[in-house]
């Protein structure tokens, strides 16, 4: 047979996880232990436990939600936006951007309940839910995102099942579990033909959810009066930030699995330099929508809006702020402007700063604003005009960003991280084939 | 002290029974005044009230010929509120010395144990040059309530009297109200406190706020309909020894103070040029207040009372 098929599919079935693996997945379930000890003691004594109060009402949990529904819209760009737009480099990044996705969906649904003072009444929002609310137009766009991302991690890996299922060998014990969940797939032209309308269909329906998701969740602080949030830049500004935290984490993922799994002649280097200009591209975006957002507001220096963005600029909030803007995304734009810069290592760099730089962007977006409310803050004690996450918090937080990380991990050790039929195709390796067995 | 507390609680007491027949008056207008007056001549012995009239001109007559508008009990429901009234305040904000009765009482009518009561007294100045001033702050029980649009279980809600009301059997704490509150009246119960054995033992209904507090939840002034139930003044306004607060029914026009004065509503509002928190946010606000100007207290006397960071007693033992 084809044996550079052969190859193929030896270098991209799923493997056992390495000494290291084991180390890593032991060091993840290790923190979100850690993380559900903490939650326990938070529904036992209520969100006392954190550093939230009265005025910082909202904190690392709702920046910490933010930053996810942040990173779950890369999956929409690689796998849809450039999948209907005929880019077929990204073919290789499909699977990655749409585990990411999956995993970063799912905990943003579980950090939104975490924030909750009262998980127990969670059906409240089905059995009384006012359509009128912002939060209620989240639950509903999280679910359905949450949907159709499985379904678009799903279809794609019908065929992948199929070839596992035929390739014992590498499997193991699990090829039962494949052969299950390839659906009988075999390639004939009825099967390919609905699967690839399956897939186009799903590509153009999960962009204006994808879109819808996170300028939901920007209008739920757009639709409150507070100077800071009280902007009608937030929605695109959302989408922007969230499309660079995205990709930001993609070229992390893909760097990191290709070092581990030797998949240079997937992820070459060519996908680095491509992943660094689209980059550089969102960050630019991001950046003039960063401008709108702190010029125009500067420039009229309204009362309320001069003190939140003094703590900003120069106060409270100035060292933060200015390293997320100057080190998460000004210097990016400039590294990754050079083709040095779009190196493998260089741009994993940079990566890493600009996804580091998203989390904090969101805390920067939510804790600020809610220590300058209208009507001065009084009566309350000191150490509630500041907010500052207590450890419990910080584990609980933690544990979700771990969770994230695991969620991938496992994917990453039961399904083939790059698509093994979708690349074989583009390489003119299986074609014959599929005639094949059409007959 | 004695007798004049006696006093204030009495006129506390006529309040309601009078709103109901200002109320009466409003609706059956002419044909009933009519009636009155026939009688009042002939009359002359029998014992008289004092009633407004719609243009807001006080006047006796006779008991007898005052109907009371019925409102029966079995209509009453917490999330409908009183039928025909709509609840509205004043803020005398040239009375206010940061006297802190009514923050005391409402602390302690509601039981409220954690660290942010739910009326406060701000110290407020509007620029470095015009003179400071003290605004009481409590819930402005909005007809726009931003906290109510974007409660996602419909937990806060608005009733037909007026009030903002929660109910804390089914607020999930997810805080947006408290986020989109331009005012800050909104506390969340952050941890479970101990609240007393009477207090833990009684059913909770949503027009006695905090009674008992919920951990997880938010609460918030409540208007005191429990209050408004017995005929009686909101707790701030009845302990306010200056009589900054004034408390009524839209309808009636009419607002009465904790000494059980009565005003004209629409002409105290003229007059004292009276004005909303935040009127440009479109909120419309139930409380009104009136500008601190030509002042009878010294502003200066209430900062002995201020604490910046403390608005609820610490309890003696835990």
């Amino acid at each position: 047979m084809n044996t550079a098929y052969e190859k193929m599919i030896n270098d991209l079935a799923p493997k056992q996880f390495s000494w290291k693996g084991n180390i890593w997945v032991a060091f993840l379930v290790l923190v979100i232990l850690a993380g559900m000890y903490s939650y326990v003691q938070q529904l036992k004594s209520g969100l006392v436990i954190t550093g939230m109060r009265d005025y910082a009402l909202w904190g690392i949990y709702i920046s910490n939600f933010v930053f996810f529904v942040a990173v779950s819209l890369v999956g929409s760009l690689i796998t849809a936006i450039l999948r209907l737009s005929g880019v077929h480099w990204s073919t290789p990044l499909t699977r990655i951007s749409e585990i990411i996705a999956v995993a970063a969906i799912i905990m943003a649904g579980i950090t939104i309940i975490i924030d909750m003072g009262r998980p127990d009444r969670m059906l409240n929002l089905f059995l009384h839910g006012r359509l009128q609310s912002p939060i209620l137009w989240d639950v509903i766009v999280i679910t359905t995102y949450l949907v159709i991302s499985l379904l678009l991690l799903y279809y794609p890996l019908l065929p992948d099942f199929s070839i596992l299922k035929k390739h014992p060998n590498h499997t193991g014990r699990l090829d039962k579990w494949y052969d299950r969940l390839s659906l009988n797939w075999s390639g004939n032209e009825k099967q390919v033909r609905i699967h690839a309308i399956s897939l186009q269909a799903l590509s153009i329906m999960i962009i204006p959810v994808a879109f819808a998701i996170h300028t939901v969740t920007a209008w739920l602080f757009e639709t409150t009066y507070r100077p800071g949030w009280d902007s009608t830049n937030f929605g695109p500004y959302f989408i922007a930030g969230a499309f660079v935290a995205g990709s930001g984490a993609v070229v992390v993922v893909m760097f990191v699995l290709r070092k581990l799994y030797n998949l240079e002649d997937y992820i070459t280097d060519d996908h680095f330099d491509k992943m660094g200009k689209v980059l550089v591209l969102l960050c630019l975006v991001y950046l003039y929508f960063n401008i709108n957002e702190y010029l125009i507001p500067t420039y009229k220096s309204t009362e309320e809006e001069a003190v939140h963005l003094q703590s900003l600029f120069k106060g409270q909030y100035a060292g933060l702020f200015w390293t997320v803007i100057i080190g998460g995304l000004i210097l990016p734009v400039i590294i990754l402007l050079f083709p040095k810069g779009r190196k493998p290592l260089p741009l994993f760099m940079v990566a890493l700063a600009v996804v580091l730089g998203a989390w904090w962007k969101r805390y920067l977006i939510v804790i600020p604003t809610l220590s300058h409310p209208f009507l001065p803050i009084e009566g309350v004690p000191e150490a509630w005009r500041h907010y500052s996450p207590t450890w419990m918090e910080w584990t609980i937080t933690a544990a979700t960003l771990a969770s994230a990380l695991l969620i991938i991990t496992l994917l990453v050790r039961f399904l083939p991280i790059i698509p093994i039929h979708e690349t074989a195709e583009e390489r003119g390796l299986i074609e014959d084939q599929s005639i094949n067995q059409s007959l | 002290m004695e007798p004049e507390k006696d006093n204030q609680q009495k006129s506390r007491r006529n309040f309601v029974e009078q709103g109901l027949k200002f109320g009466l008056l409003t609706a059956a207008s002419g044909a009933l005044l009519a009636k009155v007056f026939g009688k009042s001549e002939s009359l002359d012995s029998e014992e008289t009230i004092e009633v407004m009239s719609t243009d807001g001109t006080l006047m006796q007559v006779p008991a007898s010929a005052v109907e009371h508008a019925h409102e029966k009990k079995s209509d009453y429901n917490p999330r409908e509120g009183f039928p025909n009234r709509k609840f509205v305040m004043v803020v005398d904000l040239a009375k206010c010395r940061n006297a802190k009765k009514c923050q005391s009482s409402c602390n302690k009518n509601h039981y409220i144990t954690g660290e942010n009561a739910w009326i406060k007294i701000y110290k407020m100045q509007e620029s470095e040059k015009s003179a400071p001033y003290w605004q009481p702050t409590l819930c402005q029980h909005c007809d726009e309530p931003a906290c109510v649009k974007v409660c996602p279980v419909d937990a806060t809600f608005k009733r037909r009297d007026g009030i903002v009301l929660i109910d804390n059997n089914r607020c999930i704490g997810c805080r947006f109200c408290m986020a989109a509150c331009p005012y800050s009246v909104r506390v969340f119960n952050w941890s479970d406190t101990w609240q007393g054995d009477a207090v833990e033992q009684t059913a909770y209904t949503p027009d006695y706020a905090g009674v008992p507090s919920q951990k997880g939840t938010v609460d918030k002034c409540d208007f005191c309909p429990h209050m408004i139930d017995k005929g009686e003044l909101p707790h701030c306004v009845s302990a306010c020894p200056n009589d900054v607060f004034s408390f009524g029914d839209m309808y009636e026009d009419t607002v009465t103070n904790g000494s059980g004065q009565s005003f004209k509503l629409s002409k105290l509002l003229k007059d004292r040029a009276g004005y909303r928190l935040m009127e440009s946010l479109g909120t419309e606000p139930s409380v009104y207040y009136l500008p601190p100007s030509d002042r009878i207290v010294d502003f200066e006397e209430g900062l002995e009372n201020y604490t910046e960071f403390q608005s609820v007693d610490k309890p003696q033992e835990p």
